[in-house]
This record gives C-alpha cells, sequence and structure tokens, in this order.
C-alpha cells in the first residue's frame, strides 16, 4: 500500500489551493465547453416550455420518460455526501479525510439538478410556482399532502438545506486560509464568508461539535429522501410493479450504490486535473471499493428480493411486466447492460486488491456502475408504465426524444459545471481536514513493519 | 317552495351485451365537450382524446371466434387512485360521487394518468387548435382546455348543472331521465344508462339490481360508478384482456 507522505502545511496550503488562486488554462476550456452545453440545454428548455410537452416522447400510457429517471437517477448521486461524511465521520474512519468535501459538493449540486427535472415534465411548470409554491395561506389554496409529489419537495429541500450547512460548516476554517492569501474585492468577500475565523481552541471544538451534530441530524433525512422518492412510485395502486412495499429501502441502498461509486469516479477525476496524487491515495480508493463490494451485494439481494416476490404472486399482470422487463425488446438488451454493468463486472473484480489498486481500473469500474444504475431506473419506470394491463388496451413502448435527450444531457454538464465553479472557489480537499489527519497520525512499529496508527486524544 | 335538495350520487350503467360499436357516443362526447380533433398521427402517437371510447376484444379461440366491444370512460371512482397523488387538489372527489378535474388547478405532473388503473386520462400535449370553420362550433358550456394540462370524461358535469338550475327555477326536484351525458343520449343501442341511484324511482336501479353487473378491476378497491353489465365470466375477460 502506498503510505501517508508527511507534507509540511505550507506545501499542503499550495497543493489544495492551486486551482482557487490560479487556474490553468485547461480549466477556462473545460468549462467554456461546459458552460456551452449548459446555454444550448436552456435554450432547449425554453423552447420545450415555449411550444409544449408534445415535444418528448410522452405518451399513453407511458406519461413520464427517462426526465423522471434522471431526476432519481441524481436524487441517487446524492445520496453519497452523507453516506460518506456522516456515517464515516461518526464511525471516525480515518480514510475519509479527502473524500468528504467532494461528496458533500456532489450531494448539493445534484439535488438541485434533480430538483429541476419534475418541474421542466411538468405541463405547466410556472403554475407549480403559482398553486403549491410558496404555499398559499391567504387565499386557503392548499397543496395536497396526500401527494408524494409534495413529500418530495420537503424531502428533498430539507436534504438540500441541510447537506448545504455541512458543506459551509466544513468550509469555514479553509476560508480563513484563503482570506488570509487573497487582496482587494476577493478577500473582503473570504472575510466575510469565514465569519470571523481565527483558529481558536474555542471555535475549532464548536466546528467539531457542529459537524458531528449536523451528521446525526442528517441521517434520518438521508434515510428519508429517498424512501419518499420511491413512495412517487410506490403509492401507485394503479401500476403493478411500482406497488410494492419494498421500495424504500430498495432505493435507498441502490441511491447508495450509484452515490458511492460517483464519489469514486469524482475522486479519481480530482486526482488527475488537479494532480493530488499525495491527498487521494490508493488506500482511499481501496477502501471506498471494499465499501462498495458490501453495498453492491446488499443492493443484489433487494433487487433478487424485489423480482421474486413479484414472481411469487404468480398474478398474471406481474408476469407479464417482469417478461416485459427482462425478455421483450427493446427492454432486453438494456437489462442486460444493466445487470451486468452494475454488478457481475465491478462487483466481483473490485474483490481483487490488484483491482482496487489500479486507479485506472476503478475509474472506468466505478463509471460503469452508475450507467448500470440509471438503466435499472430506467427499467423500473418506463416498462412499469408500458406494461400490459387487463382492460386498458394502450400498452405501448417509450422512445425519448432528441430534446429529452438533450436536457438529460445538459443536466450532467450542469452539475459538472457547478463541481468545476465551486473547484473554483473553494478547495474540493478540505485543508483543515487534512492536517487535522497528518497532526493525529503517527506510526507503530509491529514486528519488522511500520504500520500507519492514529494518535487519540481523550 | 324549493326543497332542500337531495344528496345525489351519479352513476352510469354499461350494458356491454347491447354494445354494436357503432361509436357514436364517441362522436356525441366529441362535439359535446369540445374534444380537440384528432387526427391520424394522434391515433399513431398515442395522444388522441377520446373520453369515451370503445375497445374492441376477441371472445373465444379460432375459429368460433366473436369480436366483443366494450365502451370505455372514467369510472368515477369513490375511492379514485388519481385523486391522492394530485398535488394540487386539480382532480378531487365532490359530494354527488363525480370525480371532478379543474382546469385551471391543473400543473401536468401526470401523475394522476399513471395512477389510473382504466387510463382514462387525457394529457394536453399541445395547444389544441380546431379548423376555422368549426370555432363557432364549440359548446359555450364547456371550457376549451389549454396545453400542459390533464383532461377526462366529466358525466357532461354541465349538463347536470343546467338541469338542476331548470329544476331549481321551477321550484320542483331533478326529475329522473331530465338531462344525461351527451353519448348516452346518443346511443343507439340504449348501452349507457346514466341515473342518480339516491332516487328510489330511477330508472337506473332495473339495471343495477341484474345479475350480469360487474365492475372493472374490482379487485383495486377504487368502488367505480360506472357499472357494466356482461354475461361473460370475470375470468375469460382476464384472458381477453391480454391477448
Amino acid at each position: 500500500m502506498q503510505q501517508r507522505v508527511a507534507l509540511p502545511h505550507p506545501q499542503i496550503n499550495a497543493d489544495l489551493l492551486k486551482n482557487v488562486l490560479k487556474a490553468p488554462a485547461w480549466y477556462w476550456g473545460i468549462m467554456a465547453f461546459l458552460g456551452g452545453v449548459v446555454i444550448f440545454g436552456s435554450v432547449l428548455v425554453a423552447y420545450l416550455l415555449n411550444k409544449g410537452f408534445g415535444l418528448s416522447g410522452a405518451h399513453r400510457p407511458v406519461m413520464w420518460g427517462i426526465l423522471i429517471v434522471d431526476f432519481v437517477f441524481w436524487i441517487g448521486i446524492s445520496h453519497a455526501g452523507v453516506m460518506l461524511s456522516a456515517i464515516l465521520r461518526l464511525s471516525k474512519a480515518e480514510w475519509r479525510r479527502p473524500a468528504t468535501r467532494a461528496a458533500e459538493v456532489l450531494t448539493v449540486f445534484s439535488l438541485m439538478i434533480a430538483a429541476l427535472h419534475p418541474v421542466v415534465h411538468a405541463g405547466r411548470p410556472w403554475r407549480i410556482i403559482y398553486w403549491s409554491f410558496p404555499y398559499d395561506f391567504s387565499r386557503g389554496l392548499w397543496v395536497n399532502i396526500r401527494s408524494p409529489l409534495v413529500w418530495d419537495p420537503s424531502a428533498i429541500f430539507t436534504y438540500l438545506t441541510g447537506s448545504t450547512l455541512f458543506v459551509i460548516v466544513a468550509l469555514i476554517p479553509d476560508m480563513a486560509v484563503i482570506r488570509d492569501r487573497t487582496t482587494g474585492i476577493r478577500h473582503n468577500i473570504y472575510s466575510v464568508m469565514a465569519m470571523g475565523w481565527r483558529g481558536t481552541p474555542r471555535q475549532w471544538k464548536l466546528q467539531v461539535v457542529a459537524g458531528f451534530l449536523l451528521s446525526a441530524l442528517l441521517l434520518p433525512v438521508f434515510v428519508s429522501v429517498h424512501s419518499i422518492v420511491s413512495w412517487d412510485f410506490a403509492v401507485m395502486i394503479g401500476v403493478e410493479g411500482y406497488h410494492v412495499t419494498i421500495f424504500a429501502p430498495y432505493f435507498v441502498i441502490g441511491a447508495v450504490l450509484s452515490g458511492v461509486s460517483a464519489v469514486v469516479t469524482m475522486m479519481i477525476l480530482m486526482k488527475w486535473m488537479f494532480g493530488w496524487g499525495n491527498y487521494i491515495r490508493q488506500e482511499h480508493i481501496e477502501n471506498l471499493a471494499k465499501l462498495l463490494v458490501v453495498i453492491g451485494t446488499g443492493w443484489l439481494y433487494f433487487f433478487f428480493v424485489e423480482f421474486i416476490f413479484a414472481l411469487y404472486s404468480l398474478e398474471s399482470q406481474e408476469i407479464a411486466l417482469r417478461e416485459l422487463q427482462a425478455f421483450t425488446w427493446p427492454y432486453w438488451p438494456l437489462a442486460l447492460v444493466f445487470i451486468f454493468l452494475s454488478y457481475i463486472i465491478p462487483i466481483p473484480m473490485w474483490m481483487f486488491p490488484g483491482v482496487r489498486r489500479n486507479i485506472r481500473i476503478m475509474f472506468w469500474s466505478s463509471l460503469v456502475v452508475n450507467v448500470g444504475m440509471w438503466l435499472e431506473r430506467f427499467l423500473i419506470i418506463v416498462p412499469g408504465l408500458a406494461r400490459k394491463q387487463v382492460w386498458t388496451f394502450d400498452w405501448s413502448t417509450y422512445h425519448p426524444s432528441f430534446i429529452e435527450v438533450m436536457i438529460v444531457v445538459t443536466a450532467y454538464a450542469l452539475v459538472f459545471l457547478l463541481l468545476l465553479t465551486f473547484a473554483k472557489l473553494f478547495p474540493l480537499i478540505p485543508l483543515f481536514d487534512i492536517k487535522e489527519g497528518d497532526i493525529l497520525g503517527d506510526e507503530i512499529v509491529i514486528g519488522k513493519r511500520r504500520v500507519p496508527a492514529l494518535r487519540v486524544e481523550e | 317552495m324549493v326543497s332542500t335538495p337531495r344528496e345525489r350520487k351519479w352513476q352510469m350503467v354499461v350494458d356491454a351485451d347491447r354494445c354494436t360499436g357503432c361509436q357514436a357516443c364517441v362522436i356525441a362526447c366529441q362535439a359535446e365537450n369540445n374534444i380537440p380533433i384528432n387526427s391520424e398521427s394522434h391515433f399513431q402517437q398515442k395522444r388522441a382524446f377520446t373520453w369515451i371510447r370503445i375497445e374492441r376484444y376477441w371472445e373465444g379461440e379460432f375459429p368460433e371466434v366473436k369480436a366483443r366491444f366494450i365502451p370505455f370512460l372514467c369510472q368515477h371512482c369513490d375511492n379514485a387512485p388519481c385523486e391522492p397523488v394530485c398535488p394540487v387538489f386539480a382532480t378531487y372527489h365532490n359530494n354527488e360521487g363525480l370525480n371532478v378535474q379543474v382546469y385551471n388547478r391543473c400543473v401536468g405532473t401526470r401523475f394522476c394518468q399513471n395512477n389510473c388503473p382504466y387510463h382514462a386520462r387525457y394529457f394536453n400535449f399541445w395547444e389544441p387548435v380546431w379548423p376555422e370553420t368549426l370555432r363557432n362550433a364549440l359548446n359555450p358550456d364547456v371550457t376549451v382546455r389549454g396545453r400542459g394540462i390533464m383532461e377526462k370524461c366529466t358525466f357532461c358535469v354541465q349538463r347536470i348543472r343546467r338541469g338542476e338550475q331548470d329544476a331549481k327555477r321551477e321550484g320542483r326536484d331533478v326529475r329522473d331521465g331530465e338531462f344525461q351525458p351527451a353519448c348516452a343520449q346518443a346511443c343507439p343501442a340504449n348501452v349507457l344508462i346514466f341515473g342518480d341511484v339516491r332516487d328510489p324511482q330511477s330508472r337506473i336501479h332495473e339495471f343495477l339490481a341484474k345479475d350480469r353487473r360487474f365492475r372493472l378491476r374490482e379487485e383495486l378497491g377504487t368502488e367505480t360508478n360506472v357499472i357494466y353489465l356482461s354475461k361473460l365470466d370475470l375470468e375469460a375477460k382476464e384472458v381477453a384482456g391480454h391477448a
């Protein structure tokens, strides 16, 4: 295993603030490209709003298309943040340090983008603002609190508020570092954001306590968000494939699988783009891969249980739906790709230490997990609606239109754009956390080997 | 002297055994309710509006196979799956047993359509257009729906309201058969019987008592207000639905 390198603190500052203080030329190139994609996508959204939702591929009975698939996907990605920072912080996993902020920031941005999808997907988005937000107390026009579409925003915005606070609390000491290294207007802005941070023992104590409190408070929210998103589907008595009680835990564990994989992908990208090899080391990626093996296998259990429960009832409609999902064109190739990419190829591969320690293989294998998980959501949502049903006579398939595909692509570009913007304004690896790890880090001699250890202050 | 209005509960009986598949109800509904004109491409895109539609299914095995017709419309469920999922109360149940749609409230989430086990709801994907010559043919009693909203059979609620107003003006109670939805009025084979089940004298009771009666997908517990009559047994129907 590649060992921890003891770096002097000025070098940690210089390395991690490299992009913040002076961004390289390629950074602006990527930003310009992503910005172009986002502008093009925004034009398409405006065109869609102007002409009507007929431009999508939706029709009877598949009224929810890939925008909803993408919504569930991004909510899933957002589960990385709390999984990594909160759970690993509370369990005092030392290797979490360079991963936490990337995971939290990914959470915030993916939640923001996810929340946009259902709005764009509605028939009259301007009326959503008018009827359901803000709640109209004065005229007594209430929203229907029985609807999962009212539970959804409350869950998402609670999670968004919590994780934004989480990011900000962890940012304060780093803001102070940037404040001391900038001049002019930037200095003033960072001064305000550092909130008078001096690094006194009392401030450190409060910051640590706030981090732990937020971790503990966010854990139940974390479980509830994807549960509630799954209830968008699970409450539908009209759709056999959706109306199952297992959806909430199944969606949560699927979300954690795709979220943690996304963090692995993102960390490797950060390592390559910013040359942070001293901070994002083999041990981090390897530990995340071990975590993913456990999560992935847990997810597989739920996947089988869902399938087998459905078939166990021997209802003709359930059997017809599963046949559609697994054996009917055009879904069977997707189903095959999905199960291979999200489990059969990557997870057994990660059992081997040689694979876990190979950064390049880890990059691609964590990426394909997310391709597979996207297809999983597609295979739940679209065939679930397109299925054969007694007495409806209108089963059909679904093809996304060009404009829908482009909006999905734009969502990806927008998340990357926001992440890169963040990387310009703030350090993506927490400076103080790395230094803390450095100070607490120690080495002990066991036999003939020196192994990394941790000094515990009690 | 106007008496306190009786609580009404509207129901419809569909005597599917009598249906000839002539589609007169479909045309009548189209004309009455300002439904946009369905072109061929609307049907191919599966975005046509048919608040009432005639579905054909096959009964029996070849060569003893018979074509059967069954009219489909919003079932006005008492436990409607579409109602709890609407975030803005655009669809709700009124005290006459009607499942009503408030076009102004609708934001177009299409959640209701996904949750409807009968697929009786229709979404306006485009702004509806009528040829210039048909502009004056629109029914002034019925809202013309814009794009981005959901619509469905209303049991011709405009006719119910007009009938109630007429009765109120004349100081009497609503008479059975005084008004009926456009589809029921147009049906030459008397397939569709509409009436108030709280009125003991109403003609609908004669049909509701028949032992051929069944409700569509009764196992879901939706408590529909459209009752079908057909001499087929339910098991054979399930097979027919999957054919």
